[in-house]
């Protein structure tokens, strides 16, 4: 078993797709000759040619847009858009027609279309570039949200959006690309909607994706040396949503905290949380804990950045508290 | 640069002409029943008529092949019968019935028919321009000689969506027959008070170097014979052209439209140019059809739409299982 960088993972992913399939191409800002912002694509232009490997213009509308038009009709674009901040000036083109071409058209029409793009914040790019809107995404009907959190899973999901034909965000944290994990050789694939138990455990259940696996891993870690036993949930996708795993394991725990980067209003942790207290009620022994970043912008300055991305001491601390641990 | 009207009915063969005659009078025949489906309250939402406006569908889309592709904005009735959808399933598709093109889920802007390539209706003004620049893109990659006709108003002239696609198109020398269809209002609002420019528009197409023509677009035999010219330079391979049309649409934006930004005398003014009645009068001059000619093509319409409105009134709703089909392609596909 090879050991794998979270950014080697995707590049490994996306030369499969222009390798094992004529329709992928890819498509987005300075993917090609540049190498990508993250270097995803380093060297894919010299190896697949700019046929394939697009730089596009800095119009994320229309660059996403003909990514839907092309899957419309039996092509399958891999389309690259820089951070998931720059999303927001292609919405129309994600919610309103990628969204809404197989519903409005009965069928007819299929959107086989994966957007890839770089989610979360703590690098010090301030409040314009340091969101996270996988959440939003995960609020409407037709799309599907691929949130990994390590290069086995990345990968391996990631291969399973390729045979998928719908329109995917598919979001890659900024700060998980130089996390090293665990890749086998073989192949293998994830399934959507299948989420993982990271860490086993018996007293609490911390549900977390993306970027906040590692906090939650971390804060199991701290709580497991005062001896208590916590169950770490990797949800993976959010569309779609696996609440079987996350009901099963507070059926086991009767506590839940979940973790989440983005602003607490709005949250997906607070759906988590309805749905959980709507299946399990009855199993719950606490009030189910929503541990999401405070609601204001992103600053630049290091010290207060830090006090608006959960930390594992702050896990640690409110399970604690709540569950008077 | 500017065409002038240079209708040339000489050009056509009788059945020719009588095929554009029954073409417009079927959209327009097609248009006036939905609206009084509308009064009657079998039709709800928005509907949006072409009612003036036909010689542009009718002179551009049959000049396409099969395999090429049209797509459009939300007053698509035109576009959708021009490229030959079932009468049928486009009132069934208003009236909200399972029939429907769109499986009674899109209503009167969103008819779609992929089998025939119209790539539908679509109803964020500028929304689908990037589309179009997407299809184009993905013949281009298979490397087949189709073409894309994509059709929007003087309004998408104003949304950021245009000028991204017009660089993509221009850069990229993607096959995209770009189709302005200037109709002098965006819903309300005078082209005059809303463009920089003013109500000519297809000097846009200049900073992109997309070669540009406007035209009359209330006659069809300048819009077809223009259109031809400009599909047959996209499907070589020399990138997008741009035809803007000039013309009017008679009725208000949509049912909804008290038409109280527009007076009466500009309406009749243009309503005395019917795009119908003149094509009808010019080949009767021309001694190309004659009055028995039109009356059979008339009566034959009369029978199509009245077979779609029965159809649609019979036809039934879709189910409650239906609210839940097709959010996602069937099979997800892993």
């Amino acid at each position: 078993m090879a050991e794998m960088l979270l950014r080697d993972a995707m590049s490994k992913a996306l030369r499969e797709a222009l390798d094992e399939d004529d329709r992928s191409f890819l498509m987005g800002e300075d993917i090609g000759a540049y190498g990508g912002a993250y270097a995803v694509t380093k060297g894919f232009l010299e190896k697949y040619g700019e046929e394939r490997v697009r730089d596009t213009p800095i119009s994320e509308s229309v660059f996403v847009g003909a990514g839907v038009g092309s899957a419309i009709i039996g092509m399958r674009p891999i389309v690259e858009v820089m951070t998931i901040n720059f999303t927001l000036v292609a919405m129309d083109q994600i919610i309103n027609h990628a969204a809404k071409l197989s519903y409005m058209s009965n069928g007819q029409m299929q959107v086989p279309l994966i957007i890839r793009t770089v989610t979360g914040g703590g690098g010090q790019l301030a409040a314009t570039h340091s969101q996270s809107f996988e959440n939003w995404f995960a609020s409407v009907p037709g799309l599907r949200v691929v949130v990994p959190a390590t290069p086995y899973d990345a990968l391996g999901m990631f291969r399973s959006c390729r045979k998928n034909n719908n329109p995917i965000i598919f979001a890659e944290h900024a700060l998980l690309y130089r996390v090293r994990g665990e890749v086998p050789e073989e192949y293998y694939e994830i399934p959507l909607g299948k989420a993982r138990i990271a860490k086993p455990g018996t007293d609490v259940t911390l549900v977390a994706y993306s970027g906040m696996v590692r906090v939650a891993e971390e804060a199991a870690a701290k709580l497991g040396e005062d001896n208590i036993s916590s169950e770490v949930i990797d949800l993976r996708c959010l569309s779609p949503l696996d609440l079987d795993t996350v009901i099963e394991s507070v059926k086991k725990t009767n506590r839940v905290a979940i973790v989440e980067e983005t602003w607490k209003t709005g949250g997906f942790s607070g759906t988590i949380a309805s749905d959980i207290q709507e299946a399990a009620f009855d199993e719950l022994d606490g009030p189910v804990i929503r541990i999401n970043g405070p609601d204001v912008p992103a600053p630049y300055a290091r010290n207060i950045e830090q006090l608006m991305i959960p930390s594992s001491d702050w896990v640690v601390k409110s399970v604690k508290y709540n569950f008077g641990l | 640069m500017i065409v002038a009207t240079t209708s040339n009915i000489e050009n056509i063969e009788k059945q020719e002409a009588l095929g554009i005659f029954s073409q417009m009078l079927l959209i327009r025949r097609f248009e006036e029943e939905a609206e009084r489906l509308y009064r009657r309250g079998l039709v709800r939402g928005f509907l949006h008529t072409y009612i003036g406006e036909e010689a542009i569908a009718v002179g551009a889309i049959p000049t396409l092949r099969e395999d090429d592709y049209v797509i459009g904005h939300y007053r698509d009735h035109g576009h959708a019968l021009a490229r030959g959808i079932d009468p049928k399933a486009a009132m069934a598709e208003l009236c909200g019935k399972s029939t429907g093109c769109s499986g009674g889920k899109g209503g009167s802007m969103h008819l779609f028919d992929i089998e025939k390539h119209f790539m539908g209706g679509h109803a964020i003004v500028g929304g689908q321009l990037p589309l179009a620049i997407g299809i184009a893109l993905g013949l281009k990659l298979k490397k087949l000689d189709s073409v894309v006709m994509c059709f929007f108003g003087d309004g998408a002239v104003n949304e950021g969506e245009f000028h991204e696609a017009m660089n993509m198109a221009s850069l990229w020398k993607l096959p995209v027959v770009f189709m302005l269809e200037n109709n002098l209002y965006g819903m309300g609002t005078d082209v005059n008070r809303s463009r920089a420019g003013g109500s000519s528009i297809y000097g846009a197409a200049e900073p992109y170097m997309i070669p540009a023509v406007q035209i009359d677009g209330m006659d069809v035999m300048t819009v077809r014979e223009t259109v031809t010219e400009g599909v047959a330079k996209v499907r070589e391979g020399q990138g997008p052209v741009f035809i803007e049309s000039m013309a009017y649409r008679f009725h208000g934006h949509s049912m909804a439209d008290p038409s109280n930004y527009r007076n009466n005398e500009e309406v009749q003014e243009n309503r005395a140019r019917d795009p119908i009645d003149k094509f009808r009068d010019d080949c009767i001059e021309a001694g190309k059809i004659d009055d028995d000619d039109i009356s059979l093509v008339a009566e034959q319409i009369d029978l199509l739409v009245q077979e779609a409105r029965e159809f649609a009134e019979q036809s039934p709703e879709p189910t409650a299982e239906d609210l839940y089909t097709h959010i996602y392609a069937e099979p997800e596909g892993n």
